[in-house]
């Protein structure tokens, strides 16, 4: 589902490379932690993905397409294949819980028949029926997370990228989001999450990448945060 | 779906930018005027040499009683001398430039005198023998005046060769000098116009920086994303362009047709239909102006 080739990642010339010769494959349906320090490279690797960086040297495919070649204007259909979610849930303010999430359905073109049908199916999934006219600041921090995995999820793209999705959270709530994600995982998305928290990864046992200073320097399946520790 | 949504959009924008977009407005319409202004003293300016040229004529004014000039001398003009004149105005060697001559006897000159100002109490006590005879000569190109002036000026018995266009020929530099400024002051304006439109949308793409990294993010297309901030510009913009062009539509009307066509007129005026004429072009250049500045504004500001 996404392939890193000997990928490296140089932001400024001269400056030592975010991502340094990174191979790495994550198959359909897998759920992978990437773990690392900050500034261990976990966010460039999910840029990465998203193309919103190019890669210095390597190639890089991403649900069958090699981003290397994919031209500009066929980037949205690459992203329409990916869900993303954030430490900050970037929520509209201005809009509804219902309207956060059919927002993603919209600017894409579906047709209203269709919003009005999966974005509750959706809601229901992620455990926020009955709070569809609510606005984000009603919401406490789990759910807005929740309407922003909805809104990643609507779309039911094959992957679903999460920035440390629990960075904001409480260790409760964070074990929520988890089973949330847990549960889209079963469904046969792929899911790639950056973290920090060590509990979360510790209790999933799921694969984990480990990066330091743009190295891959583990990659274990059912594995830990960190052995160091 | 899409074209509500993006309607939605268009009037979200609007709105939250209530000032700018008015002064997008404002500085369209201004700076139209004087395009629309500008274009349309052109327009004059081609009616009145289309007027005047077809009428002027090259007066050879003939020698009257009791002139002083030296050619003059002999007295009045004989008719040896106007036989003489009249075979080579009408000869090969300025037939190039001739279109057509006549002669106007002094009596011819006396008729239409009276006819002008027969009723005015000093044109009373003019007789016939005053004035003096002349041939008027059309010519084929009105610019080629000095051919005829060269050819006929210090001959015996013609007292003056007159271009009767040196009349219109200040007029017509006076509303060339006009649609000049006019047009300095409109690209200075559009100038304004670009900035101001470019910074409007920058604004309104940055107030909107959430809203369209969302988008970025879950793959709407390029165009879907800036659509909105484009048409935003051009609505703007098209607004000040139907001002501008109401504006010289009033201006005309009661400036130009109700008042100077009133007060001078001896020219034919633009009129209201002229507006229409150029009203389309002031359109299309509103929209391009909206089109330049949103390309190279969005270009930097929702790149994928």
């Amino acid at each position: 589902m996404i392939r890193f080739e000997n990928v490296t990642k140089v932001y400024a010339r001269g400056a030592r490379p975010a991502l340094d010769a990174v191979d790495l494959e994550v198959e359909r349906g897998e759920f992978v932690f990437l773990v690392g320090a900050s500034g261990s490279g976990k966010s460039t690797f999910l840029r990465l993905v998203l193309r919103e960086e190019r890669p210095s040297d390597g190639k890089i495919f991403v649900a069958g397409r090699d981003l290397s070649t994919l031209s500009t204007w066929k980037v949205p259909h690459l992203r329409r294949q990916i869900g993303t979610v954030f430490q900050d849930f970037r929520l509209l303010p201005n809009k509804t819980v219902f309207e956060n999430v059919a927002f993603a359905l919209q600017v894409i073109g579906k047709p209203r028949h269709h919003i009005m049908t999966t974005v509750p199916d959706t809601l229901e999934l992620v455990g926020l029926g009955g709070k569809e006219k609510r606005r984000p600041h009603e919401l406490s921090g789990g759910e807005q997370q929740r309407v922003a995995i909805a809104r990643a999820f609507v779309n039911r793209p094959s992957i679903l990228l999460a920035d440390e999705p629990t960075g904001n959270l409480d260790p409760t709530t964070s074990v929520g989001i988890m089973r949330l994600l847990d549960r889209i995982n079963r469904t046969g998305t792929t899911v790639l999450m950056a973290t920090h928290d060590d509990e979360i990864v510790d209790q999933m046992r799921k694969r984990v990448v480990e990066l330091d200073s743009g190295q891959l320097v583990r990659d274990q399946s059912r594995g830990v945060y960190g052995s160091s520790r | 779906m899409r074209l509500q949504f993006i309607l939605s959009e268009i009037g979200l924008g609007l709105r939250r930018n209530l000032s700018m977009t008015i002064s997008v407005i404002l500085v369209t319409f201004v700076s139209l005027t004087f395009v629309g202004a500008a274009a349309l003293l052109q327009l004059q300016i081609n009616q009145v040499k289309g007027d005047w040229y077809d009428k002027v004529e090259v007066s050879v004014f003939l020698c009257p009683k009791d002139s002083e000039r030296p050619t003059c001398a002999g007295g009045e003009v004989t008719d040896q001398q106007i036989e003489a004149l009249k075979t080579e105005l009408e000869s090969d060697s300025l037939a190039p430039y001739v279109k057509k001559v006549y002669l106007e006897t002094k009596e011819q000159a006396y008729a239409s005198f009276q006819k002008r100002f027969g009723q005015e109490a000093w044109a009373q006590g003019v007789t016939a023998d005053q004035l003096q005879a002349s041939f008027r000569v059309a010519l084929v190109n009105p610019e080629q005046y000095q051919v005829v002036s060269d050819a006929f000026t210090g001959r015996q018995g013609v007292e003056e060769v007159r271009d009767q266009r040196k009349v219109v020929e200040p007029l017509i530099l006076v509303l060339n000098r006009a649609s000049l400024v006019a047009a300095g002051l409109a690209a200075v304006m559009l100038l304004a116009a670009v900035l101001l439109i470019t910074t409007t949308i920058r604004l309104s793409a940055l107030s909107r920086r959430r809203e369209t990294g969302i988008m970025r993010l879950v793959g709407a297309s390029n165009l879907f994303i800036q659509l909105p901030f484009m048409l935003e510009g051009a609505i703007a913009a098209t607004i000040g362009a139907a001002l501008s062009v109401a504006g010289l539509w009033f201006g005309v009307k009661y400036l130009v047709q109700e008042w100077l066509a009133q007060s001078v007129t001896f020219i034919q005026y633009v009129s209201t239909a002229d507006v229409w004429r150029i009203a389309p072009v002031l359109v299309v250049v509103a929209i391009g102006l909206a089109a330049v500045s949103s390309v190279v504004t969005l270009s930097r500001y929702t790149k994928v």
